[in-house]
């Protein structure tokens, strides 16, 4: 039985590294780098990490929903633990989104909230429904039945996310100017390295952190698993109610 | 390069200061599962000695 | 041994929902505990807006907002009765197609909400409406009522399923509910406005067009998936 290519942890240290390396290189571009912006002044620097937390959010909750998709063909408990670690760390990456935003949101509108801006209130509304993940899989004790209604739920609410967008873009006020004028390919040379830097940076950051999630549960399953055979219990795990995958123990 | 800081300084900071902060929660919380893992595994080594050292004295009293 | 062939999909969820509307028949708890609801909901905002009559952006949010909450009440109750007295079980061990429990699920909810949706329509023009819709104004709302129904139908019925196999099963239905229903609400609302409006106004296509997207991503959605949740 070969067990060095079923590692998680496998490549972390590399992914952790670049992770710094990148993130940092984001940072120094984007303070001593890229121009200052000549509408929104010295703020609009919370872009290089607001946009790239923004988007490594959306991309997570869609590997959710397709490691969501693979789990129902396939049954295997990778594919769940994967969509469960993904959109974990969806919400998390997301929360620092919202926080940003709404700093941003001061910064330029002198309000905390801006119910104009329909990207942000686009990520309030799948937060809202994201943060429904952990509680639904809470309350299913079967964890079969707990792997497959998640899946279900992380396709579902992947595909939720460009409907949802579609219509809060289409319900904003066609006067109002965007707050967040400069995203995406509209930026000039210099911001455009400075960004493209953070957004690697961040999404290396998201990698990172999955990959240590799975390999940390990974181990501790082990640990439980060895636990067992010394102390001799019974091969029952704990029944314990929770919300998180069982790992297989390789 | 001027000697006051440009304005709204105080919002970016704090917005990259969130980021940073989340970062540390999450390493905190890393290191107190790698303690408890620690923990569990000096117990689990503390176990199989103690059975192995079991095994031992009963098969040389068998013996 | 009778070699009669399993039961079309067709047929097995006319009788799956035939079943459903005589059980209302018989003891009609949802849908008048959905009326109760739009009825004591149309009093509340009347007190809380501190108005006689609202319209506008306003009426179309206390309209659907109600009927929103009030639909959460009859997907609360969709598989209740299934799951307490042995029917899921039955269903499962039956040759029928189980799709089939989805179209009918959803065709009774959809029913239930159109019941209620027209019901609160009237009453609120009685209790709350300032402006009096014309004939067109009231045809066009009719055909946002349906289209509006028939997403929430989908989607409820797909929570309701997830819902039902958990341990928090109420909470569980409005926290999912309501997020999904966000951009169904956003189009119904938006299309309302003008048609409740003093002066009258006409229905704009694009929220049509967004909400009959949203009926059919949601509809494909619970197609491709509710065999999963029916599993045993």
């Amino acid at each position: 039985m070969s067990t060095t290519k079923n590692l998680y942890g496998r490549r972390l240290p590399g992914y952790a590294i670049a992770t710094a390396v990148v993130l940092t290189a984001a940072i120094g571009l984007a303070f001593f780098f890229a121009p200052i912006e000549a509408d929104q002044g010295f703020s609009q620097k919370i872009f290089y990490i607001h946009v790239p937390l923004a988007i490594v959010t959306l991309g997570g909750f869609i590997f959710g929903g397709i490691f969501g998709i693979k789990y129902l063909r396939s049954g295997e408990s990778r594919d769940d633990l994967r969509s469960y670690t993904a959109i974990h760390q969806g919400v998390i990456f997301c929360i620092g989104a919202l926080i940003t935003g709404c700093i941003w949101a001061k910064a330029s509108w002198g309000q905390w909230w801006v119910w104009d801006e329909p990207t942000l209130v686009s990520f309030l509304i799948i937060f809202l429904l994201y943060t429904t993940y952990q509680p639904l899989r809470f309350s299913i004790e079967d964890p079969e039945r707990q792997a497959r209604y998640a899946a279900v739920f992380a396709v579902v609410a992947g595909v939720f996310v460009p409907v949802n967008f579609i219509a809060v873009r289409l319900a904003a006020p066609l006067i109002h100017p965007r707050v967040f004028s400069n995203s995406g390919d509209s930026l000039p040379g210099d911001m455009r390295i400075a960004f493209y830097t953070a957004l690697i940076g961040t999404a290396l950051l998201f990698i990172t952190i999955c990959k240590y999630e799975m390999s940390s549960k990974h181990s501790r399953a082990q640990l439980a698993a060895l636990r067992r055979s010394i102390g001799g219990e019974s091969d029952e795990p704990n029944a314990a109610r929770r919300a998180a995958p069982r790992v297989a123990v390789r | 390069m001027s000697n006051t800081l440009p304005p709204n300084s105080g919002y970016v900071a704090a917005a990259y200061l969130v980021f940073v902060a989340i970062l540390l929660v999450y390493v905190v919380i890393m290191a107190i599962r790698a303690a408890r893992v620690e923990r569990e595994l000096t117990e689990l080594l503390a176990q199989s000695q103690e059975r192995g050292a079991q095994t031992a004295q009963n098969e040389t009293s068998n013996a | 041994m009778s070699t009669a062939r399993p039961p079309s999909t067709l047929s097995a969820a006319r009788t799956v929902l035939y079943k459903e509307l005589t059980l209302e028949r018989r003891a009609p708890q949802t849908l008048t505990a959905m009326a109760l609801f739009c009825a004591s909901a149309f009093v509340i905002f009347h007190f809380a807006l501190a108005r006689n009559e609202v319209e506008g952006a306003l009426a179309a949010g206390v309209l659907w907002v109600t009927l929103t909450l009030a639909a959460l009440l009859g997907i609360g109750r969709s598989f209740v009765a299934d799951r307490e007295e042995g029917g899921l079980d039955g269903f499962l061990l039956a040759p029928a197609p189980r799709i089939s429990l989805l179209f009918a699920k959803a065709a009774a909810l959809l029913i239930f909400l159109l019941i209620i949706g027209f019901f609160a329509a009237l009453l609120f023009s009685v209790m709350l409406l300032g402006p009096t819709p014309d004939g067109a104004q009231w045809a066009s709302l009719a055909l946002l009522i349906l289209l509006a129904d028939l997403g929430i139908a989908l989607v409820g019925t797909l929570v309701a399923g997830i819902a039902i196999q958990t341990r928090a099963r109420d909470l569980i239905t409005s926290i999912l509910a309501l997020p999904l229903l966000i951009p169904l609400l956003i189009a119904v609302t938006k299309a309302s406005e003008p048609l409740l409006s003093v002066g009258g106004g006409t229905l704009a296509w694009r929220w049509l067009a967004l909400l009959g997207l949203y009926d059919l991503i949601f509809g494909l959605l619970a197609y491709a998936l509710f065999d999963y949740l029916i599993e045993d």
